[in-house]
C-alpha cells in the first residue's frame, strides 16, 4: 500500500494535518502568524546547510527553524522590536540559504521542491519523519496544554498558578519549529504558515471553546488535503497550492455561513 | 517560612528581624530589582499580614509591577528576599487578558482552567465576585467590569489566603471601580483573607486600606491612608489635589452616589 505514491501523500498530508491544527490554534490566539511564517523562511538555511554535508534536510530545518525562533525570543525588546528582528533574521536566513544552494555544483537541485513542496515525493522514510514529528508535537501540546493556554491568556497568571511562561514559550518554539520541519516536504516553506493558519481560522466560526475549535481546525486541516490532493490529480495542478485553495474556500464558505447565520438573528 | 530566591548568599546578612509571628503571610526584605542595570526597586521592605488591605500606589514605572512579580516569583531580585508563609495560596488577578477575539472561550471554561473544580465551586465564587448568572457567556462577549469580576471570581477558587491585584479596576468608569471595591471588602469580611492591592487609580482605592505604601522605586511613605495622604512625599508624589481622593474615602460608607454625586462631593470636598 505503501508503494503507491499517492497513498504515501494522502498520509504525508494528514500527518502535517494533524500537526497543524492544534499549533496553528496557539498561532493565531498568541498572534504570532508572521512569527511562523519567519521561522519556515529561516528554515531554508538549514535545508541548504543539509543539502551541502548531505544529510536528511528535516533536521537542517528543524534546527534551523529552533535556532531563529530562539534568537528572535531571546533578542527582541533590548534594541529592537520583535516583527523586526524576525524580518532581519528570516530573510537574510532565507537569502544565506538560497546562496548556498547556488554553489552546490554537484547535483541540480530543485529549489521549487522546498519553497512549494513536493508532496508526491515524499518516501517512505520521510514518510516516517513526518508521522514521529506529528506525534511528538501532539504529545507535548497535549501534555503541557493547560499551562500553555493559562500562559497564552495572561503571563502572570501562569506564574501564580504554578507555572513558568518561559519554558512554556520554549516548548511552542520547539513544536513549531518540529511543524515547519515536518511541512517543508509536504507544502514548502512558503506555504506552512498558510496551513497553520487558515484552518485555525476557519474553526474560529464553529467553536464556542478552545478544545473544540482546535478539533475543529483538524477536521478543516483533513479535508483540505484529501480534497487538495484529489483536486490536484484531477486537474493536474500543483499539490501544495492546490491544498492551500482548498483550505481558503473552508475559510470563505465557514465565514458566509457564519455571518449569515448572524444576520438571521 | 520558605526563602524563595536568593541570588547572593552576602545579601543573606542583610535579613532583618521581623515580627515573625504566625500571621506574617509576605515579608519583602530589603528588595533590590533591577533589569539590565537598570533598578526598578531598591531595599523595599515590609510586611503583609493576615487579613490586611493594602494597597500599593505609585506613579507609572514606579516598580508597581516588579514588585507584584517578586512576590508571585516570576522575577529574582538581586538582592534581598521575598519569604512567603510555606504552603501560603495565593489568588492572583491580572490586569488584563490577552484575549484574541479568535479565541473561543465560555466564562465556566476559563474558570476551569488552572485548577481542577467543581461547577457549584465555579457558581460560589462567581457568586460571591458578584456576578452569578454568566457561567455560559463566552469571555469576550463580557463588558470591562465582568471580565474583572470573572478574573476576581477565578482567583477565589480554592480559598486564597492571599488576593493579589493588579490595577484591578483598570478600564472601569469612577461608579464602576467603587462598586468593584466595595465587592473587595465585603470579600476580605467573609472570608477573612489578606488583599495586596496595586493601582495608580488613587481616588477609590484608599477606601477600604488598612495601610497604603507609597511607592516610587523605593517606600516614600506608608501608614494609614490618611496619614500617608498627609505626607509631603506624598503630595510632591501626586499633588495636593489628592485631598479630594480622600474626602471621598471618608464619605463613601454614608451614602450611595451616582457618578454625578462622585464628582461633586470630590470637588466641594477638594475646595474645603
Amino acid at each position: 500500500m505503501l508503494d503507491d505514491f499517492m497513498v504515501r501523500a494522502f498520509l504525508a498530508g494528514l500527518g502535517l494535518a494533524l500537526v497543524s491544527a492544534p499549533l496553528g490554534c496557539f498561532v493565531v490566539w498568541r498572534r504570532m502568524a508572521y512569527f511562523g511564517d519567519a521561522t519556515a523562511h529561516a528554515a531554508m538555511l538549514g535545508v541548504a546547510l543539509s543539502l551541502a554535508i548531505e544529510t536528511d534536510v528535516f533536521f537542517g530545518a528543524l534546527i534551523f527553524a529552533i535556532i531563529m525562533a530562539w534568537l528572535t525570543t531571546q533578542l527582541s525588546g533590548r534594541n529592537y522590536a520583535m516583527d523586526t528582528l524576525l524580518g532581519v533574521f528570516s530573510h537574510s536566513f532565507l537569502a544565506v540559504g538560497l546562496v548556498i544552494v547556488s554553489f552546490l555544483s554537484g547535483v541540480r537541485i530543485d529549489l521549487m521542491a522546498y519553497l512549494f513542496g513536493d508532496i508526491l515525493a515524499v518516501s517512505k522514510s520521510d514518510l516516517s519523519v513526518i508521522w514521529l514529528g506529528t506525534l511528538v508535537v501532539l504529545g507535548l501540546i497535549i501534555w503541557r496544554w493547560r499551562p500553555l493556554f493559562l500562559t497564552t491568556l495572561n503571563e502572570e497568571l501562569s506564574y501564580a498558578s504554578g507555572f513558568n511562561p518561559k519554558r512554556e514559550q520554549l516548548f511552542l518554539t520547539i513544536a513549531l519549529g518540529i511543524t515547519v520541519a515536518v511541512s517543508i516536504k509536504v507544502v514548502g516553506v512558503l506555504l506552512i504558515t498558510a496551513m497553520l493558519i487558515i484552518p485555525a481560522a476557519s474553526a474560529r466560526n464553529i467553536a464556542r471553546d478552545p478544545e473544540m475549535m482546535v478539533l475543529a481546525a483538524g477536521v478543516v486541516s483533513c479535508i483540505s488535503v484529501v480534497l487538495g490532493l484529489r483536486s490536484s490529480y484531477i486537474f493536474d495542478t500543483p499539490p501544495g497550492p492546490t491544498i492551500v485553495c482548498v483550505a481558503l474556500a473552508t475559510f470563505i464558505t465557514l465565514n458566509l455561513i457564519s455571518t449569515l447565520r448572524r444576520l438571521k438573528l | 517560612m520558605k526563602r524563595r530566591s536568593l541570588r547572593h548568599e552576602a545579601s543573606v546578612i542583610h535579613v532583618q528581624i521581623w515580627r515573625k509571628t504566625a500571621m506574617t503571610l509576605v515579608n519583602l526584605n530589603r528588595l533590590t530589582v533591577a533589569y539590565s542595570g537598570v533598578v526598578a526597586l531598591k531595599n523595599v521592605s515590609f510586611q503583609i499580614g493576615a487579613g490586611e488591605i493594602v494597597t500599593i500606589v505609585g506613579p507609572n514605572g514606579s516598580g508597581k509591577t516588579s514588585l507584584l512579580k517578586a512576590i508571585i516569583g516570576a522575577i529574582i531580585p538581586q538582592e534581598g528576599s521575598v519569604e512567603v508563609k510555606s504552603g501560603l495560596k495565593i489568588g492572583y488577578v491580572p490586569q488584563r487578558l490577552n484575549l484574541d477575539p479568535t479565541l473561543p472561550i465560555s466564562v465556566g471554561r476559563f474558570m476551569r482552567l488552572s485548577e481542577n473544580v467543581s461547577k457549584k465551586e465555579c457558581q460560589r465564587a462567581l457568586e460571591q465576585a458578584g456576578v452569578a448568572e454568566i457561567m455560559a457567556k463566552q469571555m469576550s462577549e463580557l463588558s470591562g467590569g465582568q471580565l474583572q469580576r470573572v478574573l476576581l471570581a477565578r482567583a477565589l477558587l480554592g480559598s486564597p489566603e492571599m488576593l493579589i491585584l493588579d490595577e484591578a479596576t483598570q478600564g472601569l468608569d469612577q461608579p464602576g471601580a467603587a462598586e468593584f471595591y466595595k465587592q473587595i471588602e465585603k470579600l476580605r469580611k467573609e472570608t477573612g483573607c489578606a488583599i495586596l492591592m496595586i493601582s495608580h487609580d488613587l481616588h477609590v482605592v484608599m477606601s477600604a486600606s488598612d495601610r497604603v505604601i507609597c511607592l516610587n522605586g523605593h517606600i516614600c511613605c506608608s501608614g494609614s491612608p490618611q496619614a500617608v495622604a498627609a505626607t509631603p512625599e506624598y503630595q510632591e508624589l501626586f499633588g495636593a489635589d489628592t485631598d479630594g481622593a480622600l474626602a471621598l474615602y471618608r464619605h463613601k460608607h454614608d451614602h450611595k452616589h451616582d457618578s454625578d454625586e462622585i464628582k461633586s462631593t470630590n470637588l466641594t470636598e477638594a475646595a474645603r
